[in-house]
C-alpha cells in the first residue's frame, strides 16, 4: 500500500495532515528530529486507521544525511509533503545572524536539499507528488517578519520552478500558502479569530486540493484575495504601512 | 466557563485545565488543590464537578493493540465509541459496556461501570489488566490486581478521588457478528418479572424496562430483553444518522400523561408474551445514544437519575414498596430499568452487589428531593445503596450506610493526601 512521507512531522499542521492521509487509506513515514517523541502519535493513527505508520529520524539542517535517509526507505513514498517551518523571532534575527541563518536554512536550504533528492527519484520513475507548505508571508515582505517571509518566498519560487520542471515527468507539485493557523507556532500571537484556520481545516484543504492536483492553494481560501490586495498596494504607500 | 454533567443539574462555573504531556499534568496537580478529573461529562450528577476540573478527554491516543490477546492499551480520554468504531469491524467488542458508549475509559474505571451482563462478567474493572495513575505528588504508579492492589481497588469505582488515570490496558472480547439475537419477554407484574429474570439468568445479556406508573396488580410489569451475539459474520459497523434534540424542551412537556402514553405505547407495541428479534449493537446496548442530547427532553432545569440496588433477599419486597411510592407520587419517570446483578467485587466503592437494581429518571422539580429522601429510607431499610455516578443529592448518612468500605477508602485518601487534592462537589457533600 502507498506511503506518504511527511517532512517536519511534529508540527500541528503536519499532524493534522498525517491523520487526514491515514484516514484516506495511506501508510505514513513521519520524518522529524527526535522522532521517538512521535511514537505515541504514530501508534494512535496506526491503530485508528489500521495503517502502517513509521517514524523516521531526520534533521533538516543535516544536509549530508538526507540522501542516506531517503535511500533507507525500503518502500518509496508516492508523495512527499514538506511541513517544515521555523518562524523564529524577527527582531532577534536582525541582530543575531545565527537566528537569521536558522530561519533561512530551516525554511529554505534544508528543504531544498531534501526535496531535490525526492524530486530526482520521482522524476526518474515518472510518478509521485510533492506538496510544499510555504506561507502567505512569502508573498510580500513586511517589517514584522520579512526574514521568515523571504525564506518562504524563496521556497515558493523553488516550488514554482520544480512544478515547471516536473510537469513533463507526470510529477505534480503543489504550493500551499496558509494564512493564520491556530498552532503551537502561533500560540501567544494575537490572531484575528475570523481569519484564523484550525489545523483540521488546513489538512482537509491540502488533501482535497492535492487529490485534484491544484497548483497553488491558499488556505483558508480568502487569503488569495487578501494577498492580492496586499501585493497590489504601491510600494511608495506600502513602505509607510505598519503591517 | 460553565459546566454541567449529563443531568444538566447543577450548572457551575469552573476553571478547566488541559495537558499534553504527563509533565504538564504534574505541574497542574502540584500547583492546585480541590480538583476533579472530568472526562466526557456523562455521569449524571455532581461527581465530576468542582470549581477546578482536569479535562482528560483530549488525552486520547490509542497506544497499542495486541491482537493475540485482544489487549488494548489506550489513554484515558478515549471514548468507548471510538473503540467500537475501530474494533467492531475487526471482530472485537467491549467485555463490559454501560448503556452509553459516550464515556471515556477513565470514567469507565472511576465509576467501575457495569452493563447488561453484570450477572456473568461483573464490572468494568474485570476487563482492566492495569492502569497508570498519577498521585497527588505527581508520581505515576501502575495498578493492577497484583500490583498496588490497594490503589487498584480504590480507583476502580473511586469516582476520580484517588488521582488521575492516565492510560489503561483493557481486554476486548471476540465477536462474530454485530447482531444480537434478542428475546423479549412481556410480564404482567413484579412476580412474573422476577421469575423471568431467574429463568433467563444464564443468558449473557439481560435488562428490563419497567412501567413505573402501573398501579395495583400490574405493578412491576415489564419487557425483559435477553440475548447474546449472533454468529452471522456480519461485522459492518458504521456511522448512522442520528436524531438530535436541538433545544431544551419546555418543562411541562414531560408530565404524567405523556410518560403514561410513552410507556403504554412501548409496552403495547410488543404483542406476544415471548418474541424474538435480531438487532444490532447500537439498538441493543445504546438505544438512547441514537438521539443526540436526549437529556434536553427534561427541560432547562435538568433531571436526575435515581439508581439503587437491593440485595437479592430483600429485592422483591423493597422494589414493590418503592414502585408503589413512585406510582402514588405521580412523578413521571420516562425510563425505568431493572436489572439482575451478580456478586459484588472487592473494590471499595463499586456499586453492584448480588441483587436487583432499578434506575429511574426524574426531572428536577419541586417536591422531587422529598420523594427521593423517602425512597432512600426504603433502600437503606432493605440494606441497599445508591449509585454515586447518577447521584446529585444523597446525604452523608445515606451514603455511609450503603458503602461498608468507606472508612478504608477514607484512610487511603488520607494516607496519600488525596483528600486535599482531589474533590468533587459530591465528595464534599457526602464527605468521602
Amino acid at each position: 500500500m502507498d506511503y506518504i512521507l511527511i517532512i517536519g512531522a511534529k508540527s500541528d499542521i503536519a499532524k493534522a495532515i498525517a491523520r487526514k492521509y491515514a484516514e484516506n487509506g495511506y501508510n505514513l513515514y513521519l520524518a522529524a528530529r527526535k522522532s521517538s517523541e512521535l511514537q505515541n502519535f504514530a501508534n494512535d493513527i496506526s491503530i485508528r486507521n489500521d495503517k502502517k505508520v513509521k517514524c523516521i529520524e531526520l534533521d533538516i539542517l543535516d544536509y549530508e544525511s538526507h540522501q542516506s535517509i531517503y535511500n533507507s526507505l525500503i518502500e518509496k513514498p508516492i508523495g512527499a509533503i514538506s511541513v517544515v517551518g521555523y518562524l523564529g523571532e524577527q527582531e532577534k534575527a536582525q541582530n543575531d545572524f545565527e537566528e537569521a541563518k536558522m530561519i533561512i536554512d530551516t525554511n529554505y536550504t534544508g528543504v531544498v536539499s531534501l526535496l531535490n533528492i525526492i524530486a530526482n527519484d520521482f522524476e526518474k520513475h515518472k510518478k509521485g507528488f510533492i506538496v510544499g507548505i510555504s506561507s502567505v508571508a512569502g508573498d510580500r515582505g513586511r517589517k514584522s517578519n520579512f526574514i521568515y517571509g523571504s525564506a518562504k518566498s524563496a521556497f515558493t519560487t523553488y516550488l514554482s520552478g520544480l512544478r515547471n520542471r516536473l510537469f513533463s515527468s507526470n510529477v505534480h507539485v503543489m504550493t500551499v500558502k496558509p494564512g493564520f493557523v491556530a498552532t503551537k507556532m502561533t500560540e501567544g500571537l494575537d490572531l484575528p479569530k475570523k481569519l484564523t484556520a484550525q489545523t483540521e481545516d488546513v489538512a482537509q484543504d491540502v488533501f482535497n486540493s492535492q487529490q485534484k492536483a491544484k497548483n497553488i492553494l491558499y488556505t483558508k481560501w480568502f487569503w488569495r484575495w487578501i494577498m492580492q490586495i496586499i501585493k497590489n498596494i504601491p510600494e511608495f504607500m506600502f513602505k509607510k504601512l505598519s503591517l | 466557563m460553565k459546566l454541567q454533567s449529563w443531568g444538566n443539574y447543577p450548572i457551575i462555573k469552573n476553571e478547566s485545565f488541559s495537558f499534553n504531556q504527563e509533565e504538564a499534568l504534574k505541574k497542574i496537580i502540584c500547583n492546585h488543590n480541590e480538583m476533579i478529573p472530568y472526562g466526557n461529562g456523562r455521569s449524571y450528577g455532581d461527581s465530576a464537578l468542582n470549581k477546578k476540573i482536569i479535562n482528560v478527554r483530549p488525552h486520547n491516543f490509542f497506544l497499542n493493540f495486541d491482537e493475540s490477546k485482544g489487549l488494548l492499551h489506550i489513554q484515558s480520554g478515549v471514548l468507548l465509541s471510538e473503540i467500537l468504531n475501530i474494533f467492531v469491524s475487526r471482530g472485537w467488542f467491549l467485555k463490559v459496556t454501560p448503556g452509553t458508549k459516550f464515556i471515556t475509559i477513565g470514567g469507565a474505571i472511576a465509576s467501575d461501570v457495569h452493563g447488561k451482563n453484570h450477572h456473568i462478567e461483573g464490572c468494568f474493572s474485570e476487563c482492566v489488566e492495569e492502569f497508570n495513575l498519577m498521585l497527588p505528588d505527581g508520581k505515576i504508579v501502575t495498578c493492577s490486581k497484583t500490583e498496588n492492589v490497594e490503589l487498584f481497588r480504590a480507583t476502580c469505582g473511586g469516582m476520580g478521588l484517588t488521582g488521575v488515570i492516565l492510560d489503561a490496558k483493557i481486554i476486548l472480547k471476540k465477536i462474530n457478528s454485530k447482531h444480537i439475537d434478542q428475546t423479549t419477554i412481556k410480564t404482567k407484574n413484579l412476580k412474573e418479572t422476577f421469575e423471568a429474570f431467574e429463568k433467563y439468568k444464564d443468558k449473557q445479556y439481560s435488562v428490563a424496562w419497567i412501567d413505573c406508573l402501573a398501579k395495583g396488580d400490574t405493578i412491576g410489569k415489564c419487557l425483559l430483553m435477553v440475548g447474546d451475539f449472533d454468529d452471522d459474520r456480519d461485522l459492518s459497523y458504521g456511522l448512522k444518522k442520528k436524531l438530535n434534540i436541538p433545544f431544551n424542551f419546555p418543562s411541562f412537556a414531560l408530565n404524567t400523561l405523556s410518560v403514561k402514553a410513552f410507556n403504554w405505547l412501548y409496552y403495547g407495541k410488543v404483542r406476544k408474551l415471548v418474541s424474538k428479534q435480531k438487532v444490532d449493537i447500537d439498538t441493543f446496548f445504546y438505544p438512547l445514544d441514537a438521539i443526540d442530547n436526549w437529556n434536553r427532553i427534561y427541560g432547562k432545569n435538568g433531571f436526575t437519575q435515581y439508581q439503587f440496588i437491593l440485595p437479592k433477599e430483600t429485592s422483591f419486597k423493597g422494589l414493590e414498596e418503592i414502585l408503589k411510592s413512585i406510582s402514588n407520587s405521580g412523578k413521571g419517570s420516562f425510563l425505568a430499568v431493572l436489572k439482575l446483578y451478580g456478586k459484588a467485587n472487592e473494590n471499595y466503592l463499586s456499586f453492584p452487589m448480588e441483587g436487583y437494581s432499578l434506575a429511574l429518571d426524574f426531572k428536577i422539580e419541586k417536591g422531587l428531593f422529598e420523594l427521593l429522601d423517602e425512597l432512600d429510607k426504603i433502600v437503606l431499610k432493605n440494606k441497599g445503596r445508591i449509585y454515586l455516578t447518577k447521584d446529585v443529592r444523597i446525604s452523608k448518612a445515606t451514603f455511609e450506610q450503603g458503602y461498608p468500605f468507606i472508612n478504608a477508602f477514607r484512610n487511603l485518601r488520607e494516607k496519600y493526601k488525596m483528600n486535599k487534592k482531589f474533590n468533587s462537589l459530591q465528595s464534599k457533600r457526602v464527605e468521602i
